[in-house]
């Protein structure tokens, strides 16, 4: 199945700002940040379709996952 | 305190009140600035010093701002902006909580951290730098950590509190406090480049879900550090909100983030669902 992926601020380095993926069907959105090379603890804020989503939240086909990195200083 | 009255509205120029006469009230009348700042604003006198407030900020809005009590959690990047902007408002009351003394790495963006300061607390620090801005402004430096333990006693009459904090485990403990108390809450964060804003007003969680995969640690600032201009931007961001949330104006950052990346130069809103009209409970001013 296909998603779009949209990466925000930092995740975008050397990467992209948004792009088609081919993913296999019941893939969790944390599978993507893994293939992305990021680990869990770098995320901060899981969109699907602009919704707010937990890392074991399942895609479906021609779904947007946007991912934001942890942001927390002062 | 008819004396007093008389005595500024003599004192008026071009229909406002300025600061020489101010000062010059307080002296004759042995009370503070802030009495003084009180009694003009319950009685449509305009310091001059907010002029420029013009129709944005009414008089009546000004007493508002005058009467309110925010407190600032944090006295570093976002803090010394913070501050500066509420002080500049004109809010009565500003608590300032930090724990911690200026170091030269602070140098680079907080905006109370100077040579001259390199070693002061940084509470003791906004403290001189409010009263050399507004002396009306009473203070209340606390040079403490803000924790659940002293959450509720520091929050005591608190109108708002901007949370201005380095830590994501204490913004968490924050963010409880304020809802235990029912207080509205202006969260902001930075790091590098990037930074975003929130309000949460009681009875909302947006910001444990912003962190809700977060287990520990700091975030992309402990790569990435910050620059002069990010702490400024979300700063003043922060205190639009607090302004608004006295002055019960506008539309807050409700249940919505506001994004920030001043790198590609992008603001984007995530959007946490539906806001309900919680405004009942609320120590909303207006």
């Amino acid at each position: 199945m296909q998603i779009t992926l949209k990466l925000f601020a930092t995740f975008r380095t050397a990467r992209f700002k948004i792009a088609p993926q081919e993913v296999p069907a019941g893939t969790k959105c944390l599978a993507i940040v893994i293939n992305l090379g990021l680990t869990e603890d770098e995320v901060g804020v899981v969109l699907v379709n602009g919704r707010h989503a937990t890392l074991d939240h399942i895609l479906h086909d021609n779904d947007t996952l946007s991912l934001f990195p942890l942001v927390g200083g002062g | 305190m008819n004396a007093l009255l008389r005595f500024l509205q003599k004192q008026l120029v071009e229909g406002m009140l300025p600061w020489s006469a101010q000062v010059a009230a307080a002296q004759r009348f042995g009370c503070t600035l802030a009495a003084v700042e009180e009694l003009a604003l319950e009685h449509g006198i305009f310091p001059a010093r907010y002029q420029r407030n013009c129709t944005t900020i009414t008089i009546a809005d000004q007493l508002l701002l005058f009467q309110s009590r925010i407190i600032v959690i944090g006295c570093g990047g976002l803090g010394g902006y913070i501050m500066e902007g509420l002080a500049r408002l004109g809010v009565g009351n500003i608590v300032a909580v930090d724990p911690d003394i200026f170091e030269e790495h602070n140098l680079n963006r907080q905006l109370l951290a100077t040579p001259a300061t390199l070693g002061k607390p940084k509470v003791l620090a906004a403290l001189a730098r409010v009263n050399e801005i507004n002396p009306a402004v009473t203070v209340t430096p606390v040079m403490d950590a803000f924790c659940t333990a002293n959450g509720r006693e520091l929050l005591t009459g608190v109108t708002v509190a901007v949370d201005a904090l380095d830590s994501i485990s204490y913004r968490l403990e924050l963010a409880d406090s304020c809802a235990g108390m029912g207080i509205p809450m202006i969260h902001g964060a930075i790091g590098g480049w990037y930074g975003h804003v929130v309000t949460q007003l009681p009875g909302e969680t947006t910001v444990q879900d912003i962190y809700r995969n977060w287990k520990n640690g700091k975030g992309i600032e402990k790569e990435l550090g910050n620059p002069a201009f990010t702490p400024a931007v979300v700063a003043s961001l922060q205190v639009a909100e607090a302004c608004k949330v006295v002055l019960g104006k506008g539309e807050l950052l409700r249940r919505r983030k506001l994004n920030i990346d001043l790198l590609d130069m992008e603001f984007d809103e995530v959007n946490f669902g539906p806001v309900e009209d919680m405004d009942e409970g609320l120590h909303l001013a207006a």
